[in-house]
């Protein structure tokens, strides 16, 4: 058996909806980190790194239970849909923000305070709102950052196991990813196959990871903070 | 324009502001800014040392740091008033800031640059204001090019079309053409004076040169520690001596009557003698001429006191003395040596017990030329 298709290309649909999600909420978040001047800013940025260093299973297990029936929102969930979002493609997405957060907001939130204030500054003088600020001068100052975080939050969705594991389990087409199925592979001993999809997975984040560092040399991957 | 007309379009600044961090309890207050002014059309140079507190004063008045109290008014319209809880933000201030280093925004071109305070226009009003300006400046070839493709002059000047082709009604200049060689920021101060003899605003112009202080100055404020210690025509200020009034103000324990013996203009510097001693100070040049009377104040704290020959100093006047009396003062020691005129000197405890200093002993004493502040003495003007 060769390389499980049907599972890479679900892992690229959900790293590309992840990554897309977290561009849009992510990017309100860091502006938020950046330039807030609240003194407890820091419990703030605290929860946002929480899940470079929590064991993703534990957070799999709290996305778990707070899917479920027995919680308000799986109830909600339920109610609306008549099922509930655990072992869905959709709470895979859910689980899958959270755990690639950090790798999202840490990128945007470095890039934002490293954009110079007095361009801002100019920019408020010359009449700009604060929208107009961040579209047309914080925005393309930020761009590698931008573009980091997108490019790191898809790779670190690509490779995700625990939190895929306890939300989605392992439903080919709809929860089955590519992590899941090298595990499988691995222990049904079918090593072959399971290193082909092993080696595209490590090509495919590779170049990821090159693409970040070519567009700005100075990203730091993990915990990138200032 | 009539006075009526200048009053209208004046800057009215009356401000208290805290700034910097506040160093340690036992030293005291942070800085404070307390300023009161007014600044009518035209040019008004601020003038003093760094930490003075000139930038802080550019950000009240364009709005990027909150005063604590007071007013700014600009053409008789409310930026800020503590009192009537009036606080209008940058974008609504309507005023031209330029600062030190270029801020133009790299990812525009010359062109976008200066159309992006213009937004509320249309585009053809837009590219006719910005070409104009742009000409005004003599920078309108540059109009398609990156901010990283032209000069330091040319990014200042397009700075200054951006700032100027809002029709502000005050504008900041933050030492705008520090980085400049002369001949460029004298051909772009002439433009800056030629735009403004249309447009009559109110130009407050941050600078450490001297050069551009005369070449601008109709009025010029000397700002220390956050307070206007000077004001007047810039040559009056600068070039004449400070008036006495003010050097006592910024607290010099010695002030000698001193003889101008030689002026050395090639150096910058003149030789003065102390009253009636043989003590020769090398000062500051200073608009005086040879013989007249002055005043020169030495701090207490700025002397340095040796109790060997010193060698190898770049301070230009160094005495021979003897210690007169030594008296502790709370934590510090004041020292009265005579070198034939009589100084103050300020030591730590420490530096006295590590000296040895003791009543009679020979010490030298070290001033540097630009610790002599030159006085006219307050009776005579």
């Amino acid at each position: 058996m060769a390389i499980d298709w049907q599972a890479f290309f679900l892992t690229l649909r959900l790293a590309t909806a992840v990554a897309s999600i977290l561009l849009l909420i992510g990017v309100p978040i860091a502006y938020w980190l950046a330039f807030s001047r609240w003194r407890g800013k820091f419990l703030a940025e605290a929860l946002v790194a929480l899940p470079v260093v929590l064991p993703p299973t534990v957070l799999g297990f709290y996305v778990l239970v707070a899917l479920g029936p027995h919680s308000p929102l799986g109830r909600w969930c339920q109610s609306l849909t008549g099922h509930t979002l655990a072992f869905t493609f959709t709470g895979l997405v859910i689980g899958s923000i959270l755990y690639s957060l950090p790798f999202a907001v840490q990128p945007f939130a470095a890039a934002f305070r490293a954009v110079d204030r007095r361009l801002m500054a100019a920019s408020s003088v010359l009449g700009a709102s604060r929208w107009r600020t961040f579209r047309r001068v914080v925005v393309p100052a930020s761009r590698p950052g931008l573009v980091a975080g997108f490019a790191l939050s898809f790779a670190h969705t690509l490779g995700e196991f625990g939190v895929v594991l306890m939300i989605g389990g392992n439903i080919p087409g709809v929860t089955r990813t590519v992590s899941i199925d090298i595990y499988d592979q691995v222990q049904s001993s079918n090593y072959a196959s399971a290193n082909q999809t092993a080696l595209l997975l490590l090509v495919l984040c590779f170049g990821l990871l090159a693409l970040v560092y070519g567009v700005n040399p100075r990203t730091r991957v993990v915990g990138a903070g200032e | 324009m009539t006075s009526r007309e200048m009053n209208s379009r004046e800057l009215k600044v009356a401000i208290r502001h805290s700034f910097g961090q506040p160093t340690s309890a036992a030293t005291g207050d942070p800085f404070s800014l307390h300023l009161d002014f007014s600044a009518s059309p035209g040019f008004t140079i601020l003038f003093g040392p760094s930490g003075a507190g000139k930038t802080t004063l550019l950000d009240c008045i364009s709005g990027l740091t909150i005063p604590a109290q007071g007013s700014i008014v600009v053409a008789e319209r409310v930026l800020f008033d503590s009192k009537t809880r009036t606080n209008l933000p940058p974008r609504q201030r309507r005023i031209g800031y330029v600062f030190q280093e270029s801020s133009l925004f790299p990812h525009m071109t010359v062109e976008e640059n200066v159309e992006y305070g213009l937004v509320d226009l249309p585009r053809s009003a837009r590219r006719e204001r910005a070409s104009a300006v742009l000409a005004a400046f003599g920078v309108d070839s540059l109009r398609m090019r990156q901010p990283s493709q032209i000069s330091g002059g040319q990014r200042q000047r397009v700075a200054l079309a951006r700032a100027l082709v809002t029709e502000p009604s005050v504008l900041l200049l933050d030492e705008p053409l520090a980085a400049l060689d002369a001949a460029t920021k004298s051909k772009i101060l002439d433009d800056l004076r030629a735009w403004n003899q249309t447009h009559h605003v109110p130009i407050l112009y941050v600078t450490h040169s001297r050069e551009e202080a005369f070449a601008l100055g109709e009025r010029m404020l000397v700002l220390e520690a956050g307070r206007i210690v000077a004001q007047g025509p810039p040559h009056e200020v600068m070039s004449a001596p400070l008036q006495e009034s003010v050097a006592q103000l910024a607290g010099f324990e010695n002030v000698f009557d001193a003889t101008v013996e030689s002026q050395h203009p090639e150096r910058g510097t003149m030789t003065c003698r102390i009253g009636s001693s043989p003590v020769l100070l090398e000062t500051p040049l200073v608009r005086s001429h040879v013989g007249e009377m002055l005043r020169v104040g030495v701090r207490a704290g700025d002397i340095l006191l040796a109790v060997m020959p010193p060698t190898g100093l770049s301070a230009r006047n160094i005495f021979p003395g003897r210690m007169q009396s030594l008296e502790q003062r709370d934590v510090m020691v004041r020292a009265m040596v005579d070198c034939g005129a009589m100084f103050e000197v300020h030591l730590t405890l420490a530096a006295r017990d590590d000296l040895k200093l003791a009543l009679g002993s020979g010490v030298w004493l070290v001033i540097k030329t630009y610790s002599c502040h030159v006085m006219r003495a307050a009776a005579q003007t």
